[in-house]
């Protein structure tokens, strides 16, 4: 029987958001090959109990190891434990996030194990019984589907595209042993900002800005936009204004920033280059705000509102504020 | 300090991309191929962190076609010492791309080994991490601050909300990513210079890759959308749409 390993991501010893994303896409692919997924996780002492959540979510057997290191991500030790598990039992694939842990392990364990790589994956599927997948190429102006040539395929699959899909499983959970080594390099601390903020890549709402704001001082106006919408959303930014120094490039949206895929987002006095709309293009719904009704960006936006965006988007956010207050 | 800096030529950020008639690759007609952004960010590092040890080496490699010679020129110009181009016919996944790379830098002498944190072509993001991977080296991808006290570094890597912090040893590969430094522009001179410094070609054979393209499309045209209206007055609209989607 088919079977198809994944990358259960932790940090603190919590499971992140995206672990169950990432199992439901291994569950897609299992459900496709007709097999079963096994999870790997690595966390602290007592990951174990907070790991058989993913049960839920298709996980038929969940294999843990602990130990304190574990609270940030442990690069060599998870590569490790990845190919102990290919090791011991023949799988088709084995599934990564494609989140900041998960750009770093697939590569390192691909070399490892010397088998192909997809990132970024936003869909799987199987052909002449093996696996497949569809991955955006330039930042989404173009997309592939590749195949691979030995088993098992390794895949990461981009955030906020596979939805957590209830399939209920076993999730059994092994605690396994891994040997520590001595580790080259090792993650001593966490920076995050006045308040962690949600990342744009991973938020279900993003607000972007560009140069149509003027000045950074204007960002208030979608900082309140955020949050008359609540902790779903975030902001974003045009690689104009990150260009400028206005935001932060963790900001950016667009082909050399991040590639976005949230249900909605809102470009907020941003044109829409080439480079920005291959970053934003595959949002669910597209909503954009420009003075200019000419804008490119109004032929990739679901709903357009032309006018001055410093009127329009304080009567958005008050809009939002009555309509949430009155259910 | 001596660094290695490996560079990929891209199309420009700007260029549309259309598939090409075999169906698994672009059309490279009318499109402006540049050094990958991110590159220029490794490039820059590795030449101020020669330009604060005082002496060095600042090598730059690339994987690719002939032409990839003009973006060699360009990290010359701005300030590598020597480059080196391994050609090879066939077609290459990450994994090839990388074990040709550490082939290459394995029996060299370096401290450090830098990439842009991903080539925007493929946005395959998984060279840097392969080849440190098959050196046996620490690896920092998506790194935005960069300390180095002797053979110890500190890394700033971006993370989704923040910043983690790596320490490691050289030698040692880090992955650049925007934010890292304000990359240089040629000067003149720097391009004059460049005349003179020893840019080589090594003919090379790839390994098997072991994902292959089997097609390349390109994405369905977002359904044209509407305008809801002008100005706040269209507000309320919007609002209602956005609930009847049950998106807010």
């Amino acid at each position: 029987m088919a079977r198809v390993l994944v990358y259960a991501e932790t940090r603190d010893g919590e499971l992140r958001p995206v672990a169950s994303e990432t199992v439901t896409a291994g569950g897609d692919l299992a459900e496709q090959l007709g097999g079963s997924v096994d999870v790997f996780l690595l966390g602290p002492p007592g990951m174990a109990q907070r790991a058989a959540d993913l049960g839920r979510y298709g996980a038929d057997r969940i294999f843990v190891a602990e130990d304190q290191s574990f609270s940030s991500y442990a690069a060599e030790a998870a590569v490790r434990f990845c190919e102990d598990l290919v090791g011991r039992e023949a799988y088709d694939a084995v599934v990564f996030p494609a989140s900041a842990q998960g750009k770093d392990l697939a590569p390192r364990t691909a070399a490892r194990l010397d088998r192909g790589l997809a990132t970024e994956v936003v869909s799987v599927g199987v052909d002449d019984g093996r696996p497949v997948a569809t991955r955006p190429m330039f930042a989404g102006k173009a997309i592939a589907t590749v195949a691979f040539s030995e088993l098992p395929a390794l895949i990461s699959v981009r955030p906020n595209v596979f939805r957590p899909k209830e399939r209920p499983a076993d999730g059994s959970v092994e605690i396994v042993e891994i040997a520590s080594e001595p580790t080259a390099q090792r993650v001593t601390g966490i920076e995050t900002g006045d308040r962690e903020a949600l990342d744009v890549s991973e938020a279900n709402i993003v607000i972007s800005g560009g140069r149509g704001m003027k000045d950074p001082e204007n960002w208030s106006v979608l900082e309140d936009l955020v949050e008359a919408l609540g902790d779903d959303a975030t902001l974003g930014a045009s690689r104009a204004v990150v260009d400028a120094g206005w935001r932060p490039h963790s900001e950016q949206v667009g082909q050399t920033g991040k590639v976005v895929s949230p249900s909605l987002y809102f470009a907020v006095g941003i044109s829409g280059a080439i480079q920005h709309l291959a970053g934003m293009r595959t949002a669910k719904t597209i909503v954009a705000i420009n003075r200019d009704a000419e804008a490119p960006i109004f032929s990739v936006a679901d709903y357009g509102l032309v006018g001055d965006l410093f009127e329009v988007v304080p009567a958005l956010a008050a809009e939002i504020r009555r309509v949430r207050a009155g259910g | 300090m001596k660094s290695i800096v490996c560079i990929k030529r891209v199309p420009d950020s700007e260029a549309r991309i259309r598939v090409g008639g075999d169906g698994v690759g672009i059309d490279p007609a009318g499109v402006k191929y540049v050094m990958n952004p991110y590159d220029e960010f490794a490039l820059e590092e590795a030449i101020r962190l020669k330009e604060e040890a005082g002496d060095g080496l600042v090598t730059v490699l690339s994987v690719g076609p002939e032409e990839s010679k003009e973006i060699l020129r360009t990290a010359l110009a701005m300030g590598a010492d020597a480059a080196l181009l391994l050609a090879s016919p066939g077609s290459a996944d990450g994994l090839v791309i990388a074990r040709a790379l550490a082939e290459e830098i394995g029996d060299r002498e370096y401290d450090l080994i830098l990439f842009g944190k991903q080539a925007i072509d493929d946005d395959n993001m998984q060279v840097p991490a392969m080849v440190a991977e098959l050196l046996g080296l620490p690896c920092a991808s998506v790194v935005v601050e960069l300390e180095i006290e002797g053979r110890h570094a500190v890394a700033h890597r971006e993370v989704e909300g923040g910043h983690e912090i790596v320490e490691f040893d050289l030698p040692a590969v880090v992955g650049a990513q925007k934010g890292l430094n304000e990359p240089r522009y040629p000067s003149l001179k720097g391009i004059m210079a460049a005349k003179k410094k020893p840019l080589d070609v090594k003919e090379i054979s790839f390994t098997e890759p072991k994902v292959r393209i089997v097609a390349l499309q390109e994405p369905p045209p977002r359904a044209g959308g509407e305008i809801v209206g002008e100005g706040p007055k269209a507000v309320p609209e919007l609002v209602r749409r956005l609930r009847d989607r049950a998106l807010i």
